[in-house]
């Protein structure tokens, strides 16, 4: 049965995946229709527009354009840039690492700061501190992620100096050692890393805190106190692992949200992920790098809701029986 | 809180009056917004980057325009997309909702199908995607939010019009010979109805930083001023490193305490109808 389960959840990530090649390729198609683009070009005489459309294939049926596009994105041919002119591939290539370095960094501070944050809430419900915490995670909430960047380059990169206020290094400078050059990184990254951790927060501590909330007034919980263990030990050794759990369906569902705060967080800061790319794609109106992040987004989001599937699948034993 | 009257929420609870202010303030503003300000919203002037004065009361654009002025007129486009976007997404939801819980059978695989997969997809990028490739207006923007926003309508309605089918009082109709579009008529939708509404006045909120995130990322209406396209104006005119505060900070305050007064109405309507989301009794 629980093979099955598992068959399922693939198979439906697998469609999924499917429908989005082919909803790329047709939206591209109909809606930005390449050849109209040809036509733009200063200069083409209509032989040299036929002859540009017979080199990108486009002088065939739309069936043929669409399963020579599925061949190209299966060996990862997925264009040329116009604005640079390479491979898109060698583009995400380049920037991928930027933004998992990010959106990884953001996630997992928020992830830790947030479950901590909801633990302290839901112990002391109704006092002063909860009713804080609360507010604050609502107003990250309703606060866009790219005006909390400006923010924080207005108060930390021009107010208060300590933090460049943009790119992902020092340019023009010749790292002595691997560590140095780490360290600028770490430098740059403080504050998007910041603002993407505390567009994250919000959720990730009004989750634990309702299922912390919901876990200690849980029987097992009394129990623990009636044998006289102390509280903080109770809370700590019982109520917060079983409170965990939630939080792994919850970063499946948030990262739709981390790519697109991935786009404005990169573009305030010139950090040169698949956001800042995605950006200059467009200003640019250049379609083939827009398919290509398109791509890449949808198929991370997938695969991270895959994974919290079958992540939730080991820990929760419950799903296993169903 | 046992309130038996939404209406009376409204006035009883904090955030119901910090909800319904916030609200008032920002319709009266998007309606009179052009009339009360004190400056056309884009003359310029040689004032330059300037830090409010007593002519202006929150400073001057890259351009010389009043701040003020920008805040005020860029209202009526978030209130319009927001609430615009919101009704398209709250009508198709419920629609493929309906017809997928009611119908069931094939027609609720394909709607459900299609509903994950909009759940699915990043919504951000989807957006550009179809900003970038229609040429954005107002009418694009509404659109294009509104049409990627309304699959968790209708996932909410499909699992309430589910349990509805089953109930006595539909099946004593259809027995009766009640055809579909009648009992869809008087008993599916009125009782989904308060669902639909609560989850619209949540997407309102939703919609407002999407058109914010669009017209931010360069994806507004170009003709109009709206919040996001000040940022826009600020952050690539160098504002924030000049150090032009009150230039940066009203914009997004301003779509932050919107986003905030919605929600709160938003959460309350939730609380009502759904009683076991209240927390403390």
């Amino acid at each position: 049965m629980s093979g099955r389960w598992l068959a399922g959840k693939v198979a439906a990530a697998i469609l999924t995946l499917v429908f989005v090649v082919i909803f790329n390729f047709f939206l591209f198609r109909v809606m930005g229709d390449p050849t109209t683009q040809l036509a733009r070009l200063p200069r083409a005489t209509p032989e040299e527009i036929t002859k540009l459309q017979a080199q990108y294939g486009l002088d065939k049926p739309l069936v043929g354009q669409f399963t020579d596009n599925v061949a190209d994105t299966a060996k990862l041919d997925l264009g040329i840039s116009q604005r640079s002119r390479r491979p898109v591939w060698d583009e995400i290539k380049d920037a991928l690492p930027w933004t998992l370095l990010l959106v990884g960094t953001g996630t997992l501070i928020a992830t830790l700061l947030g479950s901590w944050m909801g633990v302290i809430a839901a112990t002391r419900r109704g006092q002063k501190s909860d009713d804080a915490l609360l507010g604050f995670s609502l107003f990250t909430y309703a606060s866009p992620e790219y005006w909390i960047g400006i923010i924080l380059i207005l108060v930390f990169a021009v107010w208060v100096p300590i933090f460049p206020s943009g790119l992902q290094m020092t340019p023009g400078v010749d790292f002595s050692s691997f560590l140095a050059e780490a360290a600028d990184v770490a430098k740059h990254l403080v504050l998007p890393a910041t603002a993407m951790t505390l567009m994250l927060l919000g959720q990730y501590f009004l989750i634990m805190r309702s299922s912390m909330v919901d876990v200690l007034t849980e029987d097992f919980i009394t129990v623990k106190r009636a044998t006289g263990m102390r509280w903080d030990r109770v809370v700590r050794r019982h109520a917060v692992p079983n409170a965990l759990l939630p939080l792994v369906t919850l970063s499946a569902i948030q990262f739709g949200a981390v790519v697109g705060g991935a786009i404005t967080i990169e573009t305030i800061f010139s950090w040169p992920g698949l956001g800042e790319l995605t950006f200059q794609a467009i200003n640019d109106k250049d379609y083939p790098v827009l398919q290509g992040t398109f791509l890449i987004f949808s198929f991370g989001v997938i695969l991270a809701n895959l994974a919290a599937d079958i992540l939730y699948f080991y820990l929760d034993p419950r799903v296993q029986t169903k | 809180m046992t309130a038996k009257n939404p209406a009376r929420l409204l006035i009883d609870t904090w955030r119901g009056r910090f909800g319904l202010t916030i609200l008032a303030v920002a319709l009266f503003v998007a309606v009179f917004g052009t009339a009360i300000a004190p400056y056309p919203p884009e003359a310029s002037s040689l004032d330059v980057l300037q830090p409010p004065s007593f002519n202006h009361w929150l400073g001057t654009t890259e351009s010389g325009a009043d701040v003020f002025s920008q805040l005020l007129v860029g209202t009526r486009v978030s209130m319009l997309v927001g609430f615009a976007a919101a009704i398209i997404s709250a009508v198709l939801g419920s629609a493929v909702g309906i017809a997928s819980g009611y119908f069931g059978g094939w027609t609720d695989r394909i709607l459900d199908a299609l509903e994950n997969w909009f759940l699915v997809i990043p919504t951000l990028p989807l957006m550009i995607v179809l900003a970038r490739l229609l040429d954005p207006t107002l009418t694009v923007l509404i659109a294009v939010i509104g049409l990627t926003s309304w699959a968790g309508t209708g996932r909410i309605v499909r699992a309430q019009v589910l349990t509805l089918r089953e109930r006595a009082f539909v099946e004593r109709a259809r027995a009766l010979g009640a055809g579909d579009t009648y009992i869809i008529r008087t008993h599916i939708l009125p009782n989904t109805l308060p669902l639909i509404f609560a989850n619209t006045v949540l997407i309102i909120a939703v919609a407002i930083l999407s058109e914010a995130a669009l017209s931010f990322l360069g994806l507004g209406d170009p003709t109009r001023i709206s919040w996001g396209t000040m940022l826009e104006n600020a952050f690539n005119s160098g504002a924030p490193s000049a150090g032009a505060w009150w230039y940066v900070v009203p914009p997004g305050l301003a779509i932050t305490v919107l986003v905030l007064g919605v929600s709160l109405l938003g959460f309350l309507y939730e609380e009502y109808i759904n009683p076991r989301l209240r927390e403390d009794g």
